[in-house]
């Protein structure tokens, strides 16, 4: 197989330039391909793909109660990220969620960004992921977004644009971990000469992030991963992560609260846990608290939280900067907290709740990416271009009833990269999904989780839509970096 | 460590011992009709009485014939102590606690796992239902030799090394079972050279004929049936299982030996103790099928009092240590 009938398009391709030349870090990679014998190159996307179902890296496919599982499609043509744009993404995200912690922390004590008329007041009042119950809380060490999963999209110029912050139970980081084990037995010699900046020790790091939250100086902390349990869609990442990370995999039912503290019931007796690592939303948390219905959390944990004795990550409450409408105020909050300029722009944003920007909306939904404010995920989306007549009065409507529901964005002609389609390449649409560990210092792993929308001409890369995954390679400068670079916490 | 995890270590291991004991009765059965030609007319039909799920059987198939009888105790997802149950059940623990058990165990129960749900697919245990129960055991030792190589020994791992135990001391005592089930219509061939041939048969299939022979130089049912019910060293004979399982139990509490610290080493030590009492002899005497079968109440007896000590978070007595 090679690449001399591929087709870089209308778009920027993350390995070659306009001109059809291979970008400097993808030259190895590509040569090596170009020399394989035929049919080489499919046998290791079959091995790959062989080797994720044995490992069990899959996910249940709902409705099918016999057992019915998928792997999440794998495309074994790494991405390749040069020095020069890593360096970007990093300060930029950096700089990105500091401010976010601070606006988190800002919002629900003293409120100083509505006062200062920064952002509206009933743009928070009005956030159905508002939480009032954590007003007044002071979280550990004051951090509130401890793992962040920011999606960057590359648009035609070459820019890396954020399109979400995803503060509360971003997923994914598995996959992550899992391609690059896959990818190293695929491309083992490619991967040696490529100088890929490793990303191995991000469950260590994850591990640290937590210990350090822990309430009081513990020589060690106990350290659990909350999971709604084992028929969750991400239930393998929250395995995978335990295990990694030595941490106990627990469900709600595992957890009490007794004496003041959160116990889980061991063999032996109850044990008390210092940090709980939640991937179950701020709803289902605490039924005392928020949903009474909820049959996943420990009844009274919120208590034992807003008494320091015990750490939540992420905080609960930090959802509020994944609505979309807070989201087009980033930049501003940047500009407002730390006086600097945002080192990644935002994509361009219209306020349906703006009466101007609704006009505008109306008039172009034709052009426009609408979204709901509160969704993730692919779902409650309205793509313009190839949309139907009835699908965009629907979406009208729906605007006019609740405007402080929707936003909109031009549409980003997402960069691509190529993908194997039975016998040859063909360019796909992907994003970026970086993680961003907040402890004691601010650490952004050296990759992410690139996701590929595989259908041809599809621009939605999210793996319950059909999106695949790629491996992420960032290249190591010249100058020989050392990994794991971070930068110093700035004050709040 | 913690309650559910243990008792999903406890299951999983319990799980997996069963479906390989399921492909042992199946074998043992093949074997004994190969052995008695033009005899072998109930054979199957003896096999699911012992197996206990006569009436469902009946309802969805009719008549015990070979295939049929396979295809229930092998693939059939409606049976729930069948072969591709069992093993649904183990991956479905094994998931619950993947963080608490080596990775290496996680891919080898699930790789024999979609090696029986392919088994299906491809028809292959029609086929050939030798290959299929031959490679499908060999998953099964690989399982445990993995969980032995690449668990530490601790809490969770002799909760596991428990469940397998106590599951397969019931199973050993199940086969033996069925072994007279099948002779008790024909007395007369108790003896008769066909009933060696079959003691052998049964042997060979829960793989113990070699270990018997450095024993025994004669196959004879009081000879089997004492290597199988009392040897101490045995892998697969009761009173082997029984004597780890009261070790593994005692090293996760901490009681010393001969001693119980609560309902569960109290069933279990008394189970053993009445076993390193008796003979083969006084057994046979009282009626082999009797003592099997309280044998097997017992141990069942012995498993609640496991769920009650270490798994129920509802009754448990709070504790803290």
């Amino acid at each position: 197989m090679d690449f001399f009938r591929y087709d870089v398009g209308l778009f920027y391709d993350e390995l070659f330039h306009q001109d059809g030349s291979t970008r400097p870090g993808a030259e190895i990679l590509i040569q090596k391909i170009q020399d394989l014998p035929a049919g080489d190159l499919v046998r290791r996307q079959q091995a790959a793909e062989a080797a994720m179902m044995s490992l069990g890296i899959t996910f249940a496919v709902y409705g099918d109660t016999q057992g019915s599982e998928k792997i999440i499609p794998f495309d074994i043509i790494p991405r390749i990220i040069e020095p020069e744009d890593w360096r970007v993404i990093e300060a930029g995200l950096i700089q990105r969620i500091t401010a976010l912690n601070i606006f988190l922390n800002d919002i629900y004590h003293d409120k100083r960004v509505l006062r200062d008329g920064v952002i509206p007041e009933d743009v928070i009042t009005s956030s159905t992921s508002y939480r009032m119950q954590c007003e007044g809380i002071r979280p550990p060490k004051d951090v509130w977004c401890h793992i962040t999963g920011t999606d960057l999209v590359r648009d035609k110029d070459g820019r890396f644009y954020v399109l979400e912050d995803n503060l509360r139970c971003p997923s994914g980081v598995s996959y992550v971990l899992e391609n690059r084990q896959l990818l190293k037995r695929t491309f083992p010699k490619v991967f040696e000469a490529s100088r890929v900046r490793p990303i191995d020790d991000y469950p260590g790091w994850l591990r640290h992030t937590l210990g350090w939250l822990a309430p009081q100086r513990i020589e060690s902390p106990t350290i659990v991963l909350l999971t709604p349990g084992a028929y969750n869609s991400a239930y393998f990442e929250h395995a995978f992560l335990a295990q990694q990370m030595g941490a106990e995999l627990v469900e709600g039912r595992d957890l009490v609260v007794r004496d003041g503290f959160v116990m889980m019931r061991t063999t032996r007796g109850f044990t008390r846990v210092d940090v709980i690592y939640r991937r179950i939303d701020d709803d289902f948390i605490d039924p005392e608290v928020f949903r009474p219905d909820s049959m996943l959390g420990i009844p009274g944990l919120m208590e034992v939280y807003r008494a320091g004795r015990v750490a939540l990550v992420n905080a609960p409450g930090t959802g509020v900067a994944d609505d979309k409408v807070v989201y087009a105020y980033v930049p501003d909050m940047i500009k407002y907290y730390l006086d600097q300029d945002p080192i990644l722009p935002n994509v361009p944003t219209y306020l349906c709740w703006r009466e101007d920007d609704r006009r505008y909306v109306l008039d172009h939904l034709e052009e426009l990416v609408v979204k709901a404010a509160n969704e993730s995920g692919g779902y409650g989306m309205l793509i313009g271009p190839g949309s139907t007549r009835d699908e965009r009065d629907a979406f009208a409507e729906k605007i006019n009833a609740t405007p402080r529901g929707y936003i909109a964005q031009p549409v980003v002609a997402l960069s691509r990269a190529p993908v194997i389609v039975d016998d040859h390449f063909e360019g796909r649409h992907v994003d970026l999904r970086p993680y961003v560990l907040y402890g004691e210092d601010i650490r952004v792993m050296p990759g992410g989780l690139t996701r590929v929308a595989l259908r041809r001409g599809s621009l939605v890369v999210n793996s319950s839509q059909g999106g695949g995954s790629k491996d992420t390679w960032v290249i190591d400068d010249e100058s020989g970096a050392t990994p794991g670079r971070s930068q110093q916490q700035a004050g709040g | 460590m913690l309650s559910r995890a243990a008792d999903s270590i406890y299951w999983m291991s319990r799980y997996i011992e069963r479906a390989e004991n399921t492909a042992r009765f199946v074998d043992v059965v093949r074997h004994l009709v190969l052995d008695l030609p033009g005899r072998a007319t109930n054979q199957w039909a003896s096999l699911v009485q012992a197996s206990g799920d006569e009436q469902a059987f009946q309802q969805r198939y009719g008549e015990a014939t070979e295939a049929n009888v396979i295809r229930f105790l092998t693939l059939d997802h409606d049976n729930p102590n069948s072969i591709y149950s069992s093993l649904w059940l183990a991956r479905e623990n094994a998931r619950s606690v993947r963080d608490a058990i080596s990775s290496e165990m996680w891919e080898q129960i699930n790789r024999t796992y979609l090696m029986v749900k392919n088994a299906e697919e491809i028809k292959r245990i029609d086929d050939d239902p030798s290959g299929f129960f031959r490679h499908f055991k060999k998953a099964c030792h690989l399982f445990a030799g993995i969980t032995d190589l690449t668990m530490t020994h601790g809490e969770g791992w002799h909760f596991g090394r428990m469940g397998r135990l106590v599951e397969r001391a019931e199973k050993t005592s199940r086969i033996l079972d069925v072994k007279y089930y099948m002779l008790l219509p024909r007395v007369d061939y108790i003896g008769s050279p066909y009933d060696s041939l079959q003691w052998k048969a049964l042997l060979k299939s829960i793989s113990a004929l070699e270990m018997f022979h450095k024993q025994y130089h004669r196959v004879t049912p009081v000879c089997v049936a004492e290597f199988l019910v009392l040897n101490r060293q045995f892998p697969r004979a009761m009173r082997y299982c029984l004597i780890k399982a009261e070790e593994s139990l005692h090293a996760i509490t901490g009681s010393p030996p001969a001693t119980f610290g609560n309902l569960a080493e109290q069933r279990i030590g008394r189970l053993r103790a009445e076993m390193d009492y008796t003979d083969i002899r006084e057994i046979l005497d009282s009626g082999l099928h009797e003592y099997l079968d309280i044998f097997q109440e017992k141990l069942n007896a012995f498993g609640d009092a496991v769920f009650q000590t270490f798994f129920d978070l509802a009754t448990r007595p709070d504790q803290n240590n």
